[in-house]
């Protein structure tokens, strides 16, 4: 099947990426992250991006979600061209269209887990209500925790129903199963896998874990900040069936 | 040579180096409360210093009497009194001085010198010049304050009327003498230099001119050690009671040693009551600042254990945090302090005039600062130690749980409310700390205290000054007299040129005395219906002199134990030396110079005299006041001119240059401690939570909107710690205005609703300048690492 084709109709972009490098400088040291990436990311797609330590996806996910600029190329959310966004636009995009899962939750200590997720959905333009993307990942009778009263696997599931109650248009999660026990992880993962389903939201998702690939559309693999392949998967499988 | 230093020690400076905001406000709270210390304890000792080598090099005495005219044969007498040592008697005579750069009158004191050499008591320290010769009846010597006031030198002239006649003196020498360290015009409140003079003459010009030959009026007496004081006095009174003495009185109660050791009194208080509310506040800073740094390295205190550094070695990296930021507070404080010392001596100069020594570094001083501080941060560091010495490696190295919260009983309340989820982390963060978010409040109320407390002298000088020159005291001037005159005296001085009103008093010497207490005071008498000169109550409110009896100062009543409607014993010190039993009829509260009051009446009956005066009040038409100045100058038997406005003015010029100085800086002070708190409070707070709000930048949050959820807790807590601080302040102020009354004065409990105002402004104004510095560091917050980092 070619890029962009899918039983022959032409799917929209959500992401376009030509030529993205990212260089740090730190101290007189010259570190380049990301070195010409192209790529393109199509609406309600799963994708899965693997790759060793350092090898650039992280900083791409970075970038794609408005908290990073690339040094050099371009990069368009549909029509947006990130690249020349300010840090308020960037914000705003942040705020309208992204969903981020993060590796260690980052949940607010201080919130109930309803309330986490209504932190987002206040913000947001067109939320659902924050019970219901409790009810989505499954926690709609620890509504009223905190996240010291949850468990990990809990956390992160509130973690995810907080990314996906303002109904993104994208979802990026850093190993969001990192820290998680494999069963957990499934759990976890179901979440996500349903989201992408119910929602229709693309769904970027970064892992060390080659077992998670499965349940993507795309593999998409990196090393010294290119991509080296792009791997379609025509037998997605259900997060029960993956095993690590 | 290679300097090695050691990992452990490389860490402790870099992490200093990290904190050094909040390092340099701790030490700087520290370096207050030890300045304040030094500067205080150490012009508390030069001055105590400075006054006994000066009172010993001038061999000033210490017991000193006035009386009419005695035989210079009753000398002998006096020396043989047990106790007595050296006994020195001399002529003092009041004149009035008529100055080429003076409208108004001023007033001189000449006292006498000995015919040959120097005087044994009381001696003259000439700067310039030379003592006046004996036989030269023109030659005087002036303290070099009055001089100096007049550009008056060696060489120069000025005219006295001396015993009715108008004489010209030359100055011949320029000194300074131990009995007038605190030069205090009759009826003053203050020293005035232009209008009160002290001059020396030769004993037999003096006495040709005031017909004392063979005589004198005054006597100073030094006493042999272990003699008794009280004795030397009584016996003295009696000796001199034929010769019309007013009451020999001791060294404590000689005029201007009575204010400098006042003066010493009160900086010793000042000099305990401030310094510990900053080293409090240090202590509390220190507290939280290194409880932070041993939260946020558990696991760095994990690795050190588990790599086999012991317990106390790990505490002692944290316990010499402690001690390098109240070492540097300690050496700041001593820095400043020394400067605020030399300050503080410069100003006493202008006021207390004796040759004042350095402020040296006293041992004593700096090793109780050292103590106190160093109390303070153990105090305040050592909980915070003991944290870092109590983890255990296995427990320190696994990843802290999340906080836990619970919706408590606030939370309940708030959640009827609809509120932001922002804001409800605000006051969930508030309450799952209360113990932290207190101490804050506290930390911030203090400031607000503090400045409370300051501003509080100023109300309350200002209620003094408008009590005392504009309700009670409201004639322009005083004249008293040499001699008591007939009341019929008031009448020649109404038909003065511009004299608009009078009102005549009586004033009379005595000792007040209850069984074993006794109070050498005045009684004034007071005409009824008084308009100038007013007697109030509390409310301010006019008081006629009460028909029998006396109305007795609270403060007097208090000394001597006295309770209205007691009986106080009243031995008057002059003429026929009366003594009665009067019953007080009337407490009177009054915040200056604290006196007995009577019936003028009442006082005439009590000395068995007629219709008698010993000054009048007068209100004085300005455009005719040099007129009636000029008259003044040249009247005989006018003691002195006391002006209203020249006192305000010396007074609020003291006020001035001594009080709005010490005020500025406690004031600063209050705004270092509130910023302390506060910037240490915010950065804790950043610190703690950067990676929540670094999430929340991510999940689409604005800079502002994240800096609200940081800074709405500061200030939440600042509100709470206004009127938390203005009750706090209104204590304290209330606790303090006894603590600072002394002899002289009482300070009024009057707290101005603007003294509020600006303290809670100026604290506002500091806690906004340190959430403005937080929030760059806000907007600076790295998303990325929040992320990927664990807390």
């Amino acid at each position: 099947m070619p890029d962009g084709m899918q039983d022959g109709t032409r799917l929209t972009e959500t992401f376009r990426a030509e030529g993205i490098t990212k260089v740090y400088e730190t101290g007189g040291l010259r570190v380049e992250a990301l070195r010409g990436v192209d790529l393109t990311l199509y609406e309600g797609e799963l994708v899965v991006l693997l790759g060793p330590s350092g090898s650039g996806k992280s900083t791409l996910l970075n970038i794609l979600g408005g908290l990073d600029l690339p040094t050099a190329g371009q990069l368009f959310f549909k029509d947006l061209e990130l690249n020349a966004c300010s840090p308020h636009d960037l914000t705003i995009y942040r705020r309208d269209h992204v969903g981020f899962v993060f590796q260690f939750y980052n949940l607010i200590p201080s919130l109930t887990a309803r309330e986490n997720v209504a932190l987002v959905t206040e913000i947001a333009e067109d939320p659902m209500a924050a019970d219901e993307a409790l009810e989505m990942v499954g926690l709609e009778h620890r509504l009223d925790h905190f996240p010291s009263q949850l468990s990990g696997g809990e956390q992160q599931r509130v973690a995810i129903a907080r990314a996906i109650a303002k109904r993104p248009d994208v979802l990026l999660c850093d190993e969001p199963t990192g820290a998680l026990d494999s069963k957990t992880g499934v759990v976890v993962l179901e979440a996500l896998d349903r989201a992408n389903l119910e929602l229709g939201t693309t769904t970027a998702l970064i892992t060390h874990n080659a077992g998670i690939k499965d349940m993507s559309e795309r593999v998409i693999r990196f090393a010294d900040g290119q991509i080296i392949s792009v791997e379609e998967n025509p037998h997605k499988k259900a997060p029960e069936e993956l095993t690590w | 040579m290679v300097i090695r230093i050691d990992s452990l020690n490389r860490k402790l400076f870099r992490d200093l180096w990290r904190i050094k905001g909040q390092a340099l406000a701790i030490s700087a709270v520290v370096a207050c409360g030890i300045a304040l210390m030094i500067s205080s304890f150490g012009t508390v000792t030069v001055l105590e210093e400075s006054m006994n080598a000066f009172y010993d090099r001038t061999r000033f005495a210490d017991v000193f009497a006035s009386l009419k005219r005695a035989p210079d044969s009753l000398k002998e007498d006096i020396e043989r009194i047990p106790g007595v040592s050296v006994a020195e008697t001399r002529i003092i005579a009041a004149v009035n001085l008529d100055l080429p750069n003076m409208a108004e009158p001023a007033t001189g004191q000449l006292l006498s010198l000995p015919e040959r050499g120097t005087p044994l008591l009381n001696d003259v320290v000439m700067l310039s010049g030379r003592y006046p010769s004996a036989q030269r009846p023109n030659e005087v010597a002036v303290t070099d304050a009055f001089a100096n006031a007049h550009k008056l030198s060696v060489g120069d002239s000025f005219k006295a009327i001396i015993n009715g006649n108008k004489r010209s003196l030359e100055i011949v020498g320029l000194g300074m003498t131990a009995e007038y360290i605190y030069a205090l015009g009759p009826g003053s409140l203050m020293p005035d230099d232009r209008q009160f003079g002290v001059m020396w003459m030769g004993r037999q010009a003096l006495a040709a001119a005031f017909d004392l030959d063979g005589a004198f009026n005054n006597v100073t007496i030094s006493l042999q050690l272990g003699a008794s004081e009280e004795e030397v006095i009584r016996r003295l009174d009696t000796l001199l009671e034929p010769y019309g003495g007013v009451g020999a009185y001791a060294r404590e109660d000689q005029l201007s040693n009575f204010f400098l050791n006042n003066e010493i009194t009160q900086l010793r208080t000042s000099g305990a009551i401030f310094p510990p509310v900053f080293l409090l506040v240090a202590a509390f800073l220190l507290n939280v600042v290194v409880s932070r740094i041993v939260a946020t390295e558990r696991e760095q205190i994990g690795l050190l254990k588990a790599f086999g550094y012991n317990d106390l070695e790990v505490g002692w990296i944290y316990l010499k945090l402690v001690l390098i930021l109240v070492v540097a507070g300690l050496a700041m404080g001593m820095a400043l302090g020394s400067w605020m010392g030399g300050g503080m001596i410069t100003m006493y100069t202008t006021y207390y005039k004796f040759p004042l020594l350095d402020l040296g570094i006293d041992p004593g001083v700096l090793t109780s600062a050292a103590i106190v501080s160093l109390i303070a941060g153990l105090v305040g560091g050592l909980g915070a130690v003991r944290q870092a010495v109590k983890l255990s490696p296995a427990v320190a190295m696994a990843p802290p749980v999340p906080t836990s919260y619970k919706t408590g009983a606030l939370s309940r309340f708030f959640s009827q409310f609809t509120i932001s989820q922002p804001t409800r982390m605000i006051f969930r963060h508030v309450t799952r700390f209360p113990v932290r978010a207190s101490l804050t409040t506290i930390g911030v109320a203090f400031s607000v205290a503090l400045m409370i407390m300051s501003l509080f002298f100023l109300d309350s000088v200002e209620r003094v000054i408008d009590v005392y020159f504009f309700q009670a005291e409201r004639q322009t001037l005083t004249v008293s007299f040499v001699e008591p005159r007939p009341a019929t005296v008031e009448q020649e001085i109404q038909h003065l040129p511009g004299v608009i009103q009078t009102q005549p008093t009586r004033s009379v010497a005595v000792r007040l005395r209850n069984q074993h207490l006794s109070d050498r005071k005045s009684i004034i008498g007071i005409v009824p219906g008084a308009d100038l000169n007013r007697l109030l109550d509390s409310d301010q409110k006019t008081i006629e002199p009460p028909p029998g009896g006396l109305a007795l100062s609270k403060h007097i009543a208090q000394d001597l134990d006295l309770k209205l409607g007691d009986m106080v014993t009243v031995e008057v010190l002059q003429e026929r030396r009366p003594v009665e039993e009067i019953k007080i009829v009337r407490l009177v509260e009054e915040y200056l110079g604290f006196q007995a009051y009577m019936h003028i009446d009442a006082v005439n009956r009590l000395m068995r005299e007629g219709p008698t005066v010993t000054g009048i009040h007068v209100m004085v038409d300005s455009h005719h006041a040099d007129d009636l100045y000029a008259t003044l100058k040249d009247t005989p038997g006018v003691a002195g001119i006391a002006q209203q406005t020249a006192t305000l003015a010396s007074f609020r010029e003291t006020m001035d240059n001594t009080m709005n100085v010490m005020i500025g800086f406690y004031v600063a002070l209050a705004s270092l401690i509130a910023f302390g708190v506060a910037y240490n409070a915010a950065r804790i707070a950043l610190s703690e939570r950067s990676r929540a709000l670094a999430s929340l930048r991510v999940l689409g949050f604005t800079r502002e909107e994240v800096t609200y959820i940081l800074l709405g807790e500061l200030g939440i807590l600042t509100l709470v710690s206004l009127p938390v601080g203005c009750v706090l302040g209104y204590s304290m102020a209330l606790a303090m205005s006894p603590m600072l009354a002394t002899d002289l004065y009482n300070f009024p409990f009057v707290i101005e609703n603007s003294t509020y105002g600006w303290s809670v402004v100026v604290v506002c104004i500091s806690a906004a300048f340190c959430g403005l510095i937080t929030r760059r560091r806000v907007f600076g917050l790295d998303l990325v690492t929040a992320l990927k980092t664990r807390e």
